[in-house]
């Protein structure tokens, strides 16, 4: 046998036809690039690649995160045992010595702050919604509501950066990036991960946002999600310069293309063509995207539906009618990230603002996906990076309250493709504080293993060789919540 | 790394662990054609498929069973079988097991899903049948210099390391290429070595000169630039995390960058490896360390710190040392050091002990954790400790300002000897004061009384005024009276109801609340001498509505004020309000107390009905707006004699003074606290660097799980037993461990370093896993080549320079990177090296490179980060926090300095360094990926530094290319490429400018508009449409896929 391995040849040529030169070692994953569609992966062996592991029952997945940690209690899980409770302390038997923020931790007392909004049963199912989400309680049939999720993580950072990669600290791939290294793109002018921001009007100024949340980590750096932008061009360089036109544009990649081929042929490098691909695909890139973040071609009751905040680019109404948009031209994974959900003091006026810009148009998106029939095939996923306490940060009073970080049970809801509708998932104590159903418990890991489950993936499986260990999303955890699975 | 724990015996399915890797080892097939090697065929394989059940990590090792030591893998079990039997294939359970058709039987378990192929489970057999020797990891055994191999072909090697590749060529019936053209090399070693492209006038000597001496000379030209340390620094800044902020939520900048040109000087000068190595670590413990040298200690203070509130900040303070230790360790020693974080080492021998071992060493900086709530965080942002690097200028300031601070203490020492007589001398004084009895606050008779809005004034019986009349919006009332010579301390407004008016009574119009929006007063002395204007320092009142405090008086801001809730008839308490200076204000005879109360608020008819006014001349500090502040026992011990005190009276009648009288002491105190204050804010302004120091000894335990609160035994600082021990009653701190790190017997150093080198020079590594060189790494391509290089490193004294130039003179580094699709197939990644790799620029050289060609470049070394061109407000899309929101580029020369002076924001990066596989420089990288997106292709083409270096390179063009367009661009693609352009590219070039041209002639509009992008300033002369055309040559010049490469 050669030292060279041989049988790997033909598969280490089709990567670095399609990545361009060396990235990592050789996975167990589809070596997809970002911008590969599916048919273009022919010539990948399909023993190397193997993904999907199984059929996936989701095609896509819009996930809509609520970065800054909403209150479930005041959204989604109903406490009203907790009125006769008022401004008492939360008892050392519920709290049981767990740790908090130092935000909280040097208050005399925790009181018991109930919800000020009222809850009422919603659809067949009866599920329970807050006053404060109607167009959400709307799709009670639609919607697995898991009031059991929980975390380690007590802070931002290192608990949205959990959500997103699996570890609190810095430097492994995100969700997104994963699913683009294992299951490509089904788009050749799009690409796999699209990442979408907006500020929320609750807390305006709250929660940053890193690119580690969509980044590539130790994976080919293609892999990472691309932010569109608010102001300027969507995507960064998107926009020639001025006075280039698009006839002139073409001109030019040409001349690159016909130097770069001859200089191709003189050295035999294939890299050379990879690269002239990539600016075909960035070509295209330039009339796509354009195109994508135009609604004029929406009709008129879909752009209503989704409020009057979808003529404003950057909020979270316009993000939530791009994403539809982008997933339906086969974007694999759209992610919104709202922010402004962190409410320490004064929550009962910045939850309105909350949900004022997410209600309406959340329970657009499930309408709009559904009328177009994307709704069975696309995986909806709203829900925040931990959840918040029963006691009042900060002082309690008739009408106003703070709420601290609460890592121990909050509530995602998940809808579309492969999941329940109709089901409430799950319970808490009665200061919405513990989880009380042992066996419903789900943790980050579980419920990032049934995402990659619902995509076709096996947690297991999706790998990457690093630093001589075989990394993966769900580190050594994360089980498939298969009870929710439709 | 959270590895959960597993407990069950060998047959039992395994279904969570830590994750093992596949490796490459290039022969890891060759047995056919060579005796078995151990550490090429058989420990990539036990450690891949085995070790993580079966290996180091005794917690979790299964049926007892440990595969990575030749006794104990040859040990009979408890279950009375054993695995490896030498030379007895039958025998060996290992065998029966890898070879078993039973699921339940079959390791590794089919869950794990990396089975065993026949092929290598023949391999292990034949290696069981030939004794199953073992010898340890070949990266952990000491670096002893091999023979350099015979070649058949004795003209081809230059230098040794070509005898080494030449001889593996040859063993695989293979030839080099042929040397590659003058031009590529002069632009390969100046990428190379400096990061830029070479100059012009530079390529065309090194062509012409055909002495045999010529390309040696070169390179020592190239190595003697000072664009050399800038080229060097690259990848350490990665490795050492470097960046221009925090990390974390808030992400506030830092400003760490004179250990970033540390580092560039550091490898301008030559500084050895070994000592480069040693002041990072600990230059602070080195004798008598030079400032530099503790600089250099920056390396591991270049880490994030958390500063989002609600942390504690003991668990982001061990995150940071345990940061150290993964870096340090995964920087010199290319081992994954923070497995061991959790348990064990899966795959290495670092036991979880080990790691807290060489976490105690790392523990001992005086450091929170946090910035949070960090006083002395100063600077430029940085996080102490720090240390000052003042200009000899500010060096002397420093000095003077500190000499000030030395002096106005030893003045204050000075007084407070006084303290017991100045103490009692003010006693005596308020004793006379008390026993007068003597009202604190003293009315007074105006002499008149004016209204700005026309009120009139009526005096009644007690001594207040009621207000009359006129009733205007707003009012200011202004009272002028006789004063007592000697001192004015403070001023008393009481404020009164009057019966029949609304609310409380209070206000002349409105609800009947007051807001009085400022009061001043003057001490006006007898004739022509100026008023002496006092200034309120205190303000006190008995009452005070919300958001409308008394202080608010002393504010200044337009719109606040002191209000009452006068509005409130409920509300039964005295509203009075004392106004006091920090120090008694000196009244000359005959002198007038000129009040003015305004009463300005926005709200109508908040103005006052009746007041009365106070003065007072007691010492400001001891007055409140009811009187004397003199606390109980204060009072009692001063009433009493001073024989008579208690010593514990006297004392507290010695502290009163001392906290709140004026006096000499105060102010001296004061003194001093203005020179603190001065020589504080002056520190402020001198560059610091972060710096490591030794604080007192912190304990240091096992963490639980790697948990900061789950403390299990206490350890001692150690180095892991696996590796050559320090000299005997040597103790163990980070000097000696750097020490360690460099010694001769360190096996892994010398091994790690020459193969990054070696890695950036030609593309892939000796050891292609060059971030592991541990149980895991892949085997290395040409082990003996690696060992003679590591040992030739450290034998020439860890000579960087001299070691690079002995890897770029070398014939194999000379090839050219022609390459057939035979050789291709055979060797897609190059690892025989029978050709130059072709390799993409790193992110840096790629926008460095675009501006040196296009004569943009500013090649200032060093200095506090820039901004160059990046959109404005390229950050604010995903954060409010932080100092580092609305990005603004310059406008001046920091716009065109090199990449790596770009100011770094660590939770997201510079745009277009990131697209080029920059790492973001959260955590250690010692390995960049290397890819090829669209998005590269949009910056190149459109992004607003390279439009400008396009409108550069057209202005070279037009200056200094000659008369003809086709001369013109070939001088651009010359400066470029450091080559002529072909036929073909000439014409595809000089074809596509005619028709630009002739484009831009027609649409002015157009031409206009491209070549006003960005700010280069046009050529004088010339018509904007030939500049507009020269300016997308350029732009397709800068895009062509040679222009990135390394050629």
């Amino acid at each position: 046998m050669h030292p060279l391995q041989p049988l790997h040849v033909q598969d280490q040529l089709n990567r670095r036809v399609f990545l361009g030169g060396a990235g990592g070692g050789l996975g167990f994953a589809a070596l997809a690039s970002l911008f590969q569609p599916a048919s273009a992966r022919a010539g990948t062996p399909a023993a190397v690649a193997g993904f999907p592991n199984f059929p996936p029952k989701a095609k896509r997945i819009i996930y809509l995160f609520q970065s800054g940690a909403p209150s479930q209690m005041d959204l989604f899980d109903p406490k009203p045992q907790m009125e006769k409770y008022r401004g008492e302390d939360l008892p050392d038997s519920i709290r049981k010595g767990q740790r908090l923020t130092t935000m909280t931790s040097g208050q005399k007392s925790f009181p018991v702050a109930p919800s000020m909004f009222s809850f009422a049963q919603h659809g067949d199912s009866g599920m329970w919604f807050s006053e404060l989400v109607p167009n959400m309680a709307r799709h009670a049939d639609r919607w697995c509501m898991i009031r059991s999720m929980h975390t380690e993580q007590i802070n931002h950072d290192p608990a949205i950066t959990f959500f997103q990669t699996g570890h609190q600290l810095a430097g492994r791939p995100s969700i997104g990036a994963w699913l683009g290294y294992g299951l490509g793109s089904e788009n050749a002018d799009l690409p796999a991960y699209i990442v979408l921001t907006s500020f929320g009007s609750g807390r305006p100024d709250d929660q940053p946002l890193y690119d580690r949340l969509w980044g590539a980590g130790f994976l080919p750096n293609e892999h990472q999600g691309v932010r569109f932008r608010n102001t300027g061009d969507p995507v960064l360089y998107l926009a020639d310069p001025p006075g280039v036109s698009r006839d002139l544009r073409r001109a030019t990649l040409d001349r690159i293309a016909t130097i770069n081929a001859s200089r191709g042929a003189a050295l035999g490098d294939p890299d050379i063509s990879a690269r002239t691909s990539q600016y075909e695909m960035a070509f295209r890139m330039q009339a796509s995207v354009p195109e994508i973040i135009d609604f004029s071609d929406e009709p008129k009751h879909v752009l209503e539906s989704y409020g009057p905040d979808v003529h404003r680019h950057g909020s979270y109404a316009f993000n939530c009618l791009l994403a539809r948009r982008l997933s339906e031209r086969g974007v694999r994974f759209v992610q919104c990230f709202h922010m402004g959900w962190d409410h320490h003091g004064g929550l009962p006026r910045a939850i309105k603002g909350q949900v004022k810009d997410t209600d309406q148009a959340t329970g657009a998106l499930l309408d709009d996906l559904d009328q177009r029939g994307l709704l069975d095939e696309t995986l909806i996923v709203w829900g925040g990076e931990f959840g918040r306490t029963i006691y009042s940060q900060g002082k309690l009073t008739e009408n106003n309250y703070g709420r601290d970080h609460h890592p121990r049970c909050f509530t995602t809801l998940m809808a579309g493709a492969g999941v329940q509708g109709g089901l409430t998932w799950g319970a808490t104590d009665d200061y919405s504080y513990n989880i009380v159903t042992p066996d419903q418990k789900v943790h980050v890991h579980d419920l990032n293993a049934t995402i990659l489950h619902l995509m076709g993936i096996d947690h297991l499986r999706l790998t990457y060789p690093y630093q001589g260990r075989d990394f993966r999303l769900t580190d050594v955890h994360g089980e498939v919540v298969h009870g929710i699975l439709s | 790394m959270g590895c959960a724990k597993v407990s069950r015996c060998l047959a039992v399915v395994v279904a969570a662990f830590c994750l093992v890797s596949t490796v490459q080892a290039p022969n890891a097939a060759a047995a056919d054609t060579q005796a078995i090697d151990f550490n090429r065929d058989i420990r990539p394989l036990l450690s891949d498929r085995c070790f993580a059940c079966h290996g180091p990590d005794e917690e979790d090792r299964q049926a007892g069973l440990r595969l990575d030591d030749f006794s104990a893998a040859t040990a009979e079990l408890d279950s009375g079988l054993t695995a490896i039997v030498p030379g007895k294939v039958n025998a060996s359970e290992l065998l029966a097991r890898i070879t078993s058709d039973d699921p339940d039987v079959v390791m590794p378990p089919p869950e794990v899903g990396k089975p065993i192929t026949p092929d290598e489970a023949g391999l292990l057999a034949d290696w069981i049948a030939a004794g199953a020797g073992y010898r340890g990891h070949w990266a952990f055994q000491r670096i002893e210099r091999p023979a350099v191999p015979a070649v058949a072909d004795a003209a081809w090697p230059l230098t040794p390391i070509d005898r080494f590749i030449l001889a593996r060529l040859e063993q695989e019936g293979l030839h080099p290429n042929a040397e590659a053209d003058q031009t590529t090399l002069a632009r390969r070693l100046a990428l190379d070595l400096t990061g830029l492209p070479p100059e012009p006038t530079a390529v065309a000597a090194f062509v012409a000169n055909d002495s045999s001496e010529a390309y040696g000379r070169y390179v020592d030209q190239l190595l003697a630039s000072p664009h050399y340390g800038e080229r060097m620094a690259i990848e350490w800044l990665d490795a050492a995390r470097y960046a221009d902020s925090h990390g974390y939520q808030t992400d506030s900048s830092r400003s760490n960058w004179p250990w970033r040109d540390w580092v560039i000087n550091a490898f301008n000068r030559n500084l050895s490896f070994d000592q480069f190595t040693v002041e990072q670590l600990a230059g602070d413990m080195l004798p008598e360390p030079t400032r530099e040298q503790i600089v250099a200690t920056g390396f591991n203070r270049n880490h994030r710190i958390n500063g989002e509130g609600g942390i504690i900040a003991e668990e982001w303070r061990v995150e940071t040392v345990i940061d150290r230790v993964e870096t340090t360790g995964q920087t010199w020693l290319g081992l994954t050091v923070g497995c061991a974080r959790c348990h064990d080492h899966k795959y290495d021998p670092i036991s979880q002990r080990e790691f807290y071992e060489l976490f105690a060493i790392f523990n001992n900086v005086p450091e929170t954790g946090t910035i949070m709530g960090q006083a002395t965080q100063r600077s430029g942002g940085n996080a102490d400790p720090i240390r000052l690097l003042p200009t000899s200028a500010q060096a002397k300031k420093l000095a003077r300002l500190e000499q000030v601070v030395v002096d106005a203490k030893a003045a204050l020492a000075t007084e407070e000897k006084n303290l017991k007589s100045l103490a009692e001398a003010w006693a005596a004084e308020v004793r006379e004061a008390l026993r007068n009895a003597g009202e604190a606050w003293q009315p007074f008779e105006p002499l008149e009384l004016t209204s700005a809005g026309g009120a009139s004034f009526r005096r009644s019986e007690d001594g207040s005024w009621l207000v009359e009349g006129v009733n205007p919006p707003q009012d200011s009332y202004t009272v002028e009276s006789l004063i007592p010579a000697g001192q004015f301390s403070g001023l008393r407004l009481e404020l009164l109801p009057v019966a029949g008016l609304a609310g409380g009574g209070f206000g002349r119009g409105g609800n009947g609340n007051v807001v009085v929006t400022k009061i001043e007063a003057e001490i006006d002395p007898p004739g022509d001498g100026k008023a002496i204007p006092v200034v309120f320092k205190r303000a006190e009142a008995t009452y005070q509505q919300k958001n409308w405090e008394a202080a608010k008086l002393l504010s200044g801001k337009k719109g606040d004020g002191w209000a009452i809730d006068g509005n409130r008839a409920d509300i039964n308490k005295p509203r009075t309000i004392a106004l006091l200076p920090a120090q008694p204000v000196e009244v000359p005879e005959n002198s007038h107390l000129v009040v003015t109360v305004r009463q300005e608020s926005k709200f109508i008819g908040h103005t006052i009905a009746r007041f009365r006014l106070a003065y007072s001349t007691e010492e400001p500090s001891l007055l409140g707006v009811n009187g004397l502040r003199l606390p109980k026992d204060v009072r009692a011990a001063i009433l009493a004699a001073v024989e008579n005190r208690t010593p514990k009276q006297q004392k507290e009648v010695e502290a009163f003074y001392r906290g709140n009288v004026a006096g000499p002491i105060r102010q001296a105190e004061a003194a001093r606290d203005a020179a603190q204050k001065s020589l504080a804010a002056f520190r402020k302004t001198v560059p610091s660097a972060m710096v490591m120091q030794e604080g007192p000894r912190r304990e240091a335990f096992v963490l639980e799980r790697g948990e900061y609160d789950k403390r299990g035994e206490p350890v001692a600082p150690g180095l892991p037993a696996f590796l050559p021990a320090l000299p005997e009653k040597e103790p163990v701190h980070r000097l000696s461990l750097a020490n360690w790190i460099v010694s001769r017997d360190n096996p892994l150093t010398a091994r790690v370093w020459v193969n990054r080198i070696w890695e950036r020079l030609f593309g892939v590594g000796l050891v292609k896993t060059s971030e592991n060189l541990g149980n895991q790494a892949a085997y290395p391509s040409h082990p003996e080549l690696l060992d003679w290089l590591a040992a030739e490193f450290m034998e020439t004294g860890w000579d960087v320079k001299r070691f690079i130039k002995l890897l770029v003179t070398s014939r194999v580094y000379r090839q050219a990177a022609t390459v057939t699709p035979e050789a291709l197939t055979n060797d897609p990644e190059n690892r025989l090296l029978a050709r130059a790799s072709r390799i993409r620029l790193p992110a840096e050289v790629v926008r460095d490179t675009a501006l040196a060609s296009s004569g943009l470049l500013v090649p200032t070394i060093g200095g506090p980060s820039v901004r160059p061109w990046m959109p404005d407000g390229v950050w604010d899309e995903t954060s409010k926090y932080g100092n580092l929101r609305n990005y603004k580029p310059a406008k001046n020369d920091d716009r065109y300095r090199r990449s790596m002076y770009t100011v770094w924001k660590r939770t997201a990066g510079p745009p277009t360094m990131l697209m080029f596989d920059a790492p973001n420089r959260e955590t250690c990288t010692v390995k960049r990926s290397r890819t090829n997106t669209p998005l590269q292709a949009l910056a190149l083409l459109n992004e607003t530094t390279f439009i400008e270096a396009a409108h550069g390179l057209a202005k070279r063009m037009l200056a200094e290319g000659g008369d003809q367009p086709a001369d013109r661009i070939a001088y651009g693609f010359q400066v470029s490429m450091g080559r002529q352009p072909n036929p073909l590219e000439q014409q595809t070039l000089t074809d596509g400018f005619s028709a630009d041209l002739a484009r831009f002639t027609q649409h002015a509009q157009a031409a206009e508009q491209l070549a006003t992008a960005g700010i280069v300033p046009r050529p004088d002369g010339v018509p904007l449409a030939e500049y507009a055309a020269y300016t997308l040559a350029a732009n397709v010049i800068l895009n062509l896929d040679e222009f990135i490469m390394r050629e």
